[in-house]
């Protein structure tokens, strides 16, 4: 008894593949799905590289039109389930029981059952690749009756990892809730939360709410293939239009779920590098709250040219006008906060400040798309595909790498290289406008999304966006070197990393120990 | 002093036709619901404009001047009840000003009332179908760029992937309202300059009406994702004075009873085959391919399929028929009897398929009628 005590009291992680495989620890766990998100980030950006280079000149050159559209789908996929909320997912493993005081995740066999899905889930999702009749080609959105009775064989295959993927987020949420409400060090109270563990709690809220919905459609596209039901099929009597409202009430929340954590991320690394308390945190939890009630009630925005009645086009116009206010009350926050401030600008720094301006382009369009009479004249355009990257690549994307620069030091004891982490933002910022900006234009000027081939007027932007995207894509080879570089022979970092930080993470040494807080801090 | 204003002249024309090539913005359109449109677009867009301005001027201020190495001493201010509830308000009232003739456009655009033309649009994978109600006029219009310019074998024309062989005529100055349904996937109506976008859905009947007084000609596309062709079925909108349209509806129905009396004569073997080839490429190639093996788990072969090899009925069947819950359409509407009888001789002797059997119009005809 004695002996086995004294031996957890030194434990340390086990070696070889095991420590991977059978890790119960949240920082262990954390790196895996950072690591797990990295790598699908760089596959869906080769998707993205493959599509913007078939859409260099108008023609086909490099693909066929179908293969295009099992790119598109792919594309969208990956970055969604397998870039995007995993990354986030890693950080809250990494952050979320550093920053409340607590040892570990609330539930850390479930933990490792989370993470362990996704590889599986995601290597039959990319395996259809080479199916017969090919990867699903029928969009991300998956719109019925095109993916049930027109769709390819291995549409059934991408139901079963969606499944999985759903499996996974559902069983991350329950798990970030579960710490954050019951592992909290004596003293903090809720709002002492700091923003990113308050935005991860409510997104958590908004994963259990709506991934069993999507359970729940791609469920019933299997009975239509499958089991001879017709929810969606007009010639049975079913609806394709039922279809568009149960995946958009999954769907627009889950853009949310994509872009909360990223606020949290921004709130923490501004005040740092600005030296100045973040402006407003009560009102900044109130924005996030009512930014995700109101993601319940706006998801047929996304319908307006379905042809719904018009006091349901009105009322949705309305409800979508509304996310304006709290999502401007974020940014004015951040501005606030920044100003009078003693700043300075580290690669964190940078990306976050990069987001402010981008993600709010990216909330203009927005709010442009929401008028409901104009958005039949961007509806399905590429003025669309330029709103959502803007809000998802320099939005999402550039606040999990500031997360990733802001955080790496605790992690890993030591300091990125600070000259190439510049290097790599300026680069991303310039190749992400150059990339995304001229599509504003073909959209307006008329250019539809997800076509392999366009008519003579679109050329020259569709050039200039290509040569963007790779410029984007191959910068992001100088973030994985820093990183590695970092890892291996960074400077050594203090406890405090940053001159202006603040909060319980950077009251441990650096790099983190593996078990921290194994006594409850203290919170005045 | 002649030259140089000549060269000028030049230089102005060149830069109007780059600046074709370089639209950054909505099209005004042709109808008054477009031009309202185009107008609330500019609205929203300079609202955006000026909060843009204001916020990132504030926050640019702050980078230029609180910043440490300037020797910026951080201040201790961290709320402010009063500023807090004016950029609440604020963003409130400017949203309202905007709903307000949003609502206006929205509810004029959904008037569907006192239409002097009715056209039911039909979205098929890949093309369109138009029937004028009442007026016994049912024809299909599908991509007419040739595949040479797509693979890029020959210089893409003016008009590349926005033209189509049978544009939808319609006469100017009056309302005409379109009935779009779809006979497979979701597809989506849409023509810029008449700022109509509609969803094409199976199972059900969306509306939506335009009216265009200047003659011309208008081009738009498909907008929603409906499979592998989805960017290659465009529309072309035609808009004639009246009396066009008139002369145009006699000159159609012309045509079609044309096309009934050539089902009557004989016709022999290497001519089916002449017309098959030129239909097999319009309407079967984007799946069948034109080595007639399709694509293998997804579109079937026909080269040495029991179907193109075995029994004439269930050939004949199919390819009038289609094949339900597949992408294998009904084609028995969208073909004339000549070339659905051409198409499948084609079919059976073409790629070593040498059934020798020749399909004959009359047969085709027969099968027709009934259901007309």
């Amino acid at each position: 008894m004695n002996t086995s005590v004294a031996a957890t009291h030194h434990h340390g992680p086990a070696s070889g593949i095991g420590r991977w495989l059978f890790t119960t620890n949240h920082k262990d766990i954390g790196t895996l799905y950072l690591w797990f998100s990295f790598i699908m980030f760089l596959t869906g950006g080769c998707m993205a590289l493959l599509i913007r280079a078939e859409l260099f000149q108008p023609g086909l050159q490099l693909v066929q039109p179908d293969f295009f559209n099992q790119m598109t789908t792919m594309h969208g996929l990956i970055m969604v389930f397998g870039a995007v909320m995993p990354a986030f997912v890693g950080l809250a493993n990494w952050m979320v029981p550093m920053m409340v005081g607590a040892p570990d995740m609330a539930l850390p066999r479930m933990n490792n059952w989370s993470f362990w899905i996704l590889p599986f889930a995601f290597s039959m999702m990319l395996l259809t690749l080479f199916m017969e009749g090919g990867a699903p080609n029928f969009g991300w959105t998956f719109y019925a009756p095109l993916s049930t009775t027109y769709a390819p064989p291995s549409v059934t295959y991408f139901i079963f990892a969606v499944h999985m993927m759903g499996i996974s987020s559902i069983m991350g949420a329950i798990n970030i809730i579960a710490t954050i409400l019951n592992l909290r060090a004596p003293g903090m109270t809720m709002m002492k939360l700091p923003l990113f563990v308050w935005t991860w709690l409510i997104t958590a809220f908004l994963l259990i709410a709506v991934m069993p919905v999507l359970a729940g459609v791609v469920t019933m596209m299997l009975m239509d293939i499958h089991f001879g039901t017709s929810f969606f099929d007009a010639a049975g009597g079913g609806d394709p239009v039922l279809f568009q409202h149960v995946f958009w009430f999954f769907g627009h929340p889950e853009v949310y779920i994509m872009i909360l954590p990223a606020f949290g991320i921004v709130s923490e690394i501004i005040p740092t590098f600005a030296r100045k308390r973040l402006f407003g945190y009560a009102s900044m939890v109130y924005a996030t709250a009512s930014i995700a009630l109101l993601s319940f009630i706006v998801w047929a925005h996304h319908m307006f040219t379905v042809g719904l009645p018009l006091a349901g086009e009105l009322f949705f116009m309305f409800a979508t006008m509304l996310i304006a206010i709290p999502t401007g009350v974020k940014v004015f926050n951040w501005v606030a906060t920044m100003f009078r401030g003693s700043m300075t600008f580290e690669t964190p720094m940078l990306f976050a400040l990069a987001f402010v301006v981008l993600f709010t382009i990216g909330g203009f369009s927005g709010l442009m798309l929401a008028i409901a009479p104009v958005d039949f004249q961007y509806h399905d355009t590429y003025f669309v595909v330029a709103h959502f990257h803007y809000v998802l690549v320099p939005g999402a994307v550039f606040a999990i790498m500031a997360a990733a620069y802001y955080w790496l030091p605790k992690w890993c004891g030591r300091y990125y290289n600070e000259t190439m982490g510049k290097v790599h933002f300026w680069c991303s910022f310039i190749g992400v406008n150059i990339t995304f900006f001229p599509m504003h234009f073909i959209g307006l000027a008329g250019m539809p999304r997800r076509i392999p081939d366009y008519a003579l007027q679109f050329a020259d932007f569709n050039a200039i966006a290509t040569v963007g995207a790779f410029i984007f894509g191959f910068s992001q080879l100088i973030f994985l070197y820093n990183v590695i570089s970092c890892i291996r022979k960074g400077k050594p970092a203090d406890d405090r990393v940053w001159e202006g930080s603040h909060g319980l993470e950077w009251t441990l040494p650096s790099p983190a120990p593996y078990h921290s807080f194994s006594e409850p801090p203290q919170v005045k | 002093m002649f030259k140089a204003k000549l060269s000028c002249t030049g230089l102005l024309l060149l830069a109007g036709n780059v600046a074709a090539d370089w639209e950054v913005n909505l099209t005004r359109g042709v109808t008054e619901i477009s031009r309202e449109i185009y107008d609330l677009h500019m609205i929203i867009f300079w609202i955006c404009v000026v909060i843009g301005l204001a916020v990132f001027g504030v926050m640019l201020w702050s980078v230029i001047h609180h910043r440490k190495s300037r020797g910026a001493k951080a201040h201790n201010f961290h709320e402010n009840l009063f500023v807090e509830i004016t950029w609440t308000v604020i963003p409130f009232v400017i949203l309202i000003a905007m709903a307000v003739p949003a609502t206006a456009t929205l509810i004029k655009m959904y008037d569907n009332t006192e239409a002097e033309l009715d056209i039911q649009i039909t979205g098929y994978q890949w093309k369109w179908r138009y029937q004028y109600i009442g007026k016994e006029i049912d024809f299909f219009s599908s991509l007419s760029t040739p595949r040479d310019q797509i693979n890029n074998e020959a210089v893409k024309g003016e008009h590349y992937l926005l033209e189509v062989d049978n544009p939808l005529v319609i006469p100017a100055g009056k309302k005409v309202r379109f009935l779009l349904t779809a006979n497979d996937v979701i597809h989506s109506w849409w023509v810029p300059e008449l700022a109509v976008k509609k969803d094409a859905i199976p199972g059900f009947i969306n509306e939506a009406w335009t009216v265009v007084d200047k003659p011309g000609v208008y081009r738009g596309q498909c907008a929603e994702l409906c499979g592998k062709d989805h960017g290659f079925m465009p529309i072309v909108v035609e808009v004639k004075p009246e009396a066009e349209f008139d002369a145009w509806l006699a000159e159609v129905k012309q045509a079609e009873q044309e096309k009934t009396a050539q089902a009557e004569k004989s016709w022999s073997l290497a001519d089916l085959m002449v017309v098959g080839e030129e239909v097999y490429n319009k309407a079967c190639l984007a799946c069948h391919q034109a080595n007639g093996e399709g694509i293998p788990g997804v579109f079937p072969g026909l080269k040495n399929s029991p179907i193109a090899l075995g029994d004439q009925s269930a050939h004949i069947d199919i390819v009038l028929n289609g094949k339900q819950g597949t992408a294998m359409q009904a084609f028995r509407d969208q073909f004339s009897a000549v070339e659905l009888a051409a198409v499948i001789t084609y079919e059976r002797n073409a790629w070593g398929n040498k059934t020798g059997d020749i399909v004959s119009p009359a047969q085709i005809s027969e099968l027709k009628e009934p259901a007309q």
